[in-house]
């Protein structure tokens, strides 16, 4: 909090648990006007409780809460909406049958006289707000038929322009393109002349130096330190995150690498001419056991069509596929999963269940190995907490509901699922999106053991860091076809960068 | 790791008594309706709380318990079958037409042995829920619009059969597991027990029971999990047309004729009793268990205001209020539980 500046939220001594759980053990935060607040920490440091928290969410905690230096205590989201207080959840919280209008004006669309919504009004409101943005879309379209990281856009616009004085974004940019994370960063500094305070939460720490004032660090639900942003590094944080040495885990890739030699061991997944409308056109290419291929390109260039039709989810209308040699059209996930495809979406919510238990998460795809018609629960949980351990997903408790989990800790349930009986093909997409430092690199040493057992692995990202981290090939897409493919010879960021 | 593991487990129960009743409501709630009304009845009429009466209740909702137990199936997944009254119908009219008539009845019907007519209606109602399932998962048509038509469909199968006559006569056995008892129960009683244990045996403790409940609790990740939702929809549509098949004839044994427009009060029974007892319209949450507490409800609702003096229009009326209320129960839990997730 910059100094002599009144804090227009304060809070104080916040302690909330969930049963066992203690979430945030006596945790002071200060948000002043005109400051933008990173926050960083582990994946479950608590970091998201505490925006809920201030957000309305979670009504029951103890500790002091104030607003412009008042008491308060919120009893829902609404109250705090009402207080000015916005916040764009970690987890996609868009209305998927809605129109991009109505998402934009969720909860206040303009009515006239009678109270009738005034579409025409609401469109072109809503048009010129994304335009601000930088978002072209047809405000009248179906939100959930939008790529997930235009929908990531949308909502972040809509909390941005709701006037709040008060904003936080828990992880905004974990679908976002490098310009998009510029542009949302710009308008972020705009809000911040306008006087707002805005809380940023993010796993990216050389995004939280570059456009935080201050910024605070999580670890089991303490704060362990506050500092302006210009009097801290990349590796104090991270040394105040995970501990001494943590450092070594993130790389920055700015540095050529150079990629191995392309290996000639069994082609495993075969891609011909593959096309699908306007989102891919005649994709080729192969992927061999014990290999890791990436495929890197910006929000929309076709990654997440690719991979759904991998997996059988979506049906290319040209080319083929063949898994081993055998020219393969899966009529189903099912299909796809039986020849030994796995897919791990971007999207968390698309994947797990988050009012089962982790341990059912765990199982669903391998009941069928497991249990030929009566279930084995016993069974199931030995698995699962097999997995759970294997991966240090946390709280280490394979009966809890999964909605318990934080962000990261689900989205290594999401791996978990495919792990017990490796496929032939595993396609990862944003395998590391909402993990924290620590947690991404276990996620890349699982990859590497998985490929040294002779999996086909894709990796699909719009992070050159991820794709960096984990590939021996690279092919980047742009709008929908191959325009570049790396192998045997060196790559950093810039040149994925100037590639797509 | 194993005692953390308790310790938190506890933790998680023990979150305070007030957490865990509300993300239980849509169990709690039907059971106090149940108990209420139980206990309203007993005080306001001397004959209903006794052993007979209980047999009474007992026998009224089986055909309905039998149907509903299909039924739970479907609404598990988040879909609906407004077929059932009319696939029982016709599975009940068909078996008739397949038996042999008194001569009085003019019907031009096909008599085959008994068993062949069972078979023969059985593979009516499967055949019909199997359009069901392909309508709704091969063609893409909304459970409650594919269902909307085969009511009509069934309806109109009915009509061909009967041609607006009654039929009496069934296959011995279907006349036994109808009408006749044992030991003083009613055979139709110990069917609709044995298959409401049996579909909860299903849903509880096979592969198949566990995926009918992912799928209702998020399709989408049910399919990123490489299950085959289409077969499981379709499984489920053809398991509810096959339970109203079998409480159709079972029931045409008990009214003793099998006519059009017999059954058309159980679409609605059922329904309620499923909805009525806590199974979320959203998919995934609820069962069996819930079901039999509907069926319940249902059953002693009817039953009380029968020994109560009350207008019987009004009863009509009471019966919708409360319908009305246990869905907004139904809505109201799904959202409470929602908010305790978030
Ligand atoms: N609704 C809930 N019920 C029970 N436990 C919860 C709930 N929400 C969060 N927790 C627990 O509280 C702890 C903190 O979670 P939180 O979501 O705040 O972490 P986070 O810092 O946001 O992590 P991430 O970076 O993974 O998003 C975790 O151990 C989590 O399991
Ligand atoms: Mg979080």
């Amino acid at each position: 909090m910059p100094e002599g500046r009144q804090p227009i939220l304060e809070l104080q001594g916040i302690t909330k648990s969930f049963g066992g759980v203690e979430a945030l053990r006596g945790v002071d935060f200060a948000l002043s006007a005109g400051e933008i607040h990173g926050l960083v920490g582990e994946n479950g440091a608590g970091k998201s409780t505490l925006m809920k928290i201030i957000a309305g969410v979670h009504s029951e905690f103890s500790g002091r809460f104030l607003i412009d230096g008042k008491q308060t205590h919120f009893r829902s989201a609404r109250d705090a909406h009402a207080a000015g207080i916005a916040m764009v959840h970690q987890e996609l919280s868009v209305a998927p049958d809605l129109t991009v209008a109505e998402n934009v004006f969720l909860g206040n669309q303009p009515t006239n006289r009678l109270g009738l919504v005034q579409w025409r009004r609401m469109a072109r409101e809503a048009g010129e707000q994304l335009a601000r943005f930088g978002i072209d879309v047809d405000p009248m379209s179906r939100l959930g038929d939008l790529p997930i990281g235009l929908q990531q856009l949308i909502e972040i616009a809509r909390v941005l322009f709701s006037g709040a004085r008060i904003v936080i974004l828990d992880e905004p940019t974990s679908a976002l393109s490098p310009p998009e994370v510029e542009r949302l960063f710009s308008t972020l500094r705009r809000l911040r002349e306008q006087g707002t305070g805005i809380v940023f939460i993010s796993h990216f720490i050389e995004d939280i130096l570059l456009v935080s004032d201050t910024v605070t660090v999580f670890r089991n639900g303490r704060k362990v330190a506050e500092t302006a942003a210009a009097a801290t590094s990349k590796g104090a944080l991270i040394e105040a995150m995970i501990g001494r040495g943590g450092e070594a885990l993130e790389h920055s890739y700015t540095d050529d690498l150079m990629l191995p030699r392309p290996s000639d061991s069994a082609v495993v997944l075969k891609v011909d001419q593959l096309s699908l409308a306007r989102s891919l056109k005649d994709i080729s290419f192969e992927a061999r056991a014990g290999e890791v291929l990436g495929v890197y390109g910006f929000m929309g260039c076709g990654q997440q069509e690719l991979s759904r039709i991998l997996f059988g989810k979506l049906k290319p209308d040209g080319g083929t596929l063949a898994v081993e040699g055998k020219p393969k059209t899966f009529a189903s996930t099912a299909a796809a999963r039986r020849a030994g495809v796995a897919l791990v979406p971007e999207s968390r919510r698309a994947m797990l269940f988050h009012q089962e238990p982790v341990y059912k998460n765990v199982s669903i795809s391998i009941l069928d190995r497991i249990s030929a018609l009566l279930l084995k629960p016993a069974r199931e949980r030995d698995i699962a907490r097999r997995q759970v351990e294997q991966l240090q997903i946390r709280p280490p408790v394979v009966g809890l509901d999964l909605g318990m989990l934080s962000g990261g800790n689900q989205q290594k349930v999401a791996l978990a699922k495919w792990l017990t009986f490796p496929p032939k093909l595993l396609v990862l997409c944003e395998p590391t999106r909402g993990m924290d430092v620590g947690a991404k690199n276990d996620v890349i040493n699982i990859v590497r053991d998985l490929r040294a057992k002779g999996l086909a692995i894709i990796v699909l990202s719009t992070e050159p860091e991820t794709v960096l981290s984990l590939a021996d090939r690279i092919l980047v897409l742009k709008r929908g076809t191959v325009v570049r493919e790396f192998r045997n010879e060196p790559v950093s960021k810039d040149r994925l960068l100037q590639a797509a | 790791m194993a005692s953390s593991e308790t310790a938190l487990a506890a933790g998680q129960r023990a979150r305070g008594i007030a957490p865990f009743l509300r993300s239980q409501m849509r169990n709690i709630a039907p059971f106090l309706t149940l108990i209420f009304l139980s206990a309203f009845f007993a005080l306001a009429s001397p004959s209903f709380a006794t052993l007979d009466n209980l047999g009474n209740i007992l026998t009224q909702v089986s055909v309905t318990g039998i149907i509903a137990v299909g039924l739970t199936f479907v609404i598990l997944c988040a879909e609906i079958d407004l077929s059932i009254a009319s696939i029982a119908n016709v599975t009940g009219i068909a078996v008739a037409y397949f038996t042999l008539q008194e001569s009085y009845v003019n019907i031009p019907n096909i008599p085959l042995p008994g068993a062949a007519a069972i078979l023969m209606a059985i593979l009516l109602c499967a055949l019909l829920g199997l359009v069901n399932a392909l309508g709704l998962t091969v063609i893409g048509i909304p459970s409650f619009i594919m269902t909307l038509a085969m009511m009509q469909i069934a309806a109109g199968i009915s009509a061909l059969l009967v041609r607006g006559q009654i039929a009496y006569k069934v296959p011995g056995v279907i006349t036994t597991l109808g009408s006749g008892s044992i030991g003083g129960i009613p055979w139709i009683v110990i069917v609709a027990a044995i298959m409401l244990l049996g579909g909860h045996l299903v849903l509880t403790y096979t592969r198949f029971g566990r995926y009918v409940y992912m799928v209702g609790g998020n399709r989408e990740a049910a399919e990123y999990s490489g299950l085959n939702v289409k077969l499981i929809l379709g499984a489920v549509m053809v398991i509810s047309a096959v339970c109203s098949g079998i409480g159709g004839m079972l029931g045409v044994a008990h009214f003793g004729s099998a006519q059009q427009n017999e059954f058309d009060t159980y679409l609605l029974d059922s329904i309620a009793a499923v909805v009525v007892g806590g199974t979320s319209l959203f998919g995934g949450r609820g069962g069996i268990g819930n079901t039999i507490v509907g069926l319940f409800v249902l059953g002693v609702l009817n039953n009380g205001l029968d020994h109560v003096n009350i207008d019987s229009f009004l009863k009509i009326l009471i019966r919708g209020l409360i319908l009305l209320a246990a869905l907004v129960i139904n809505v109201y839990a799904q959202r409470l539980r929602e908010k305790a997730a978030e």
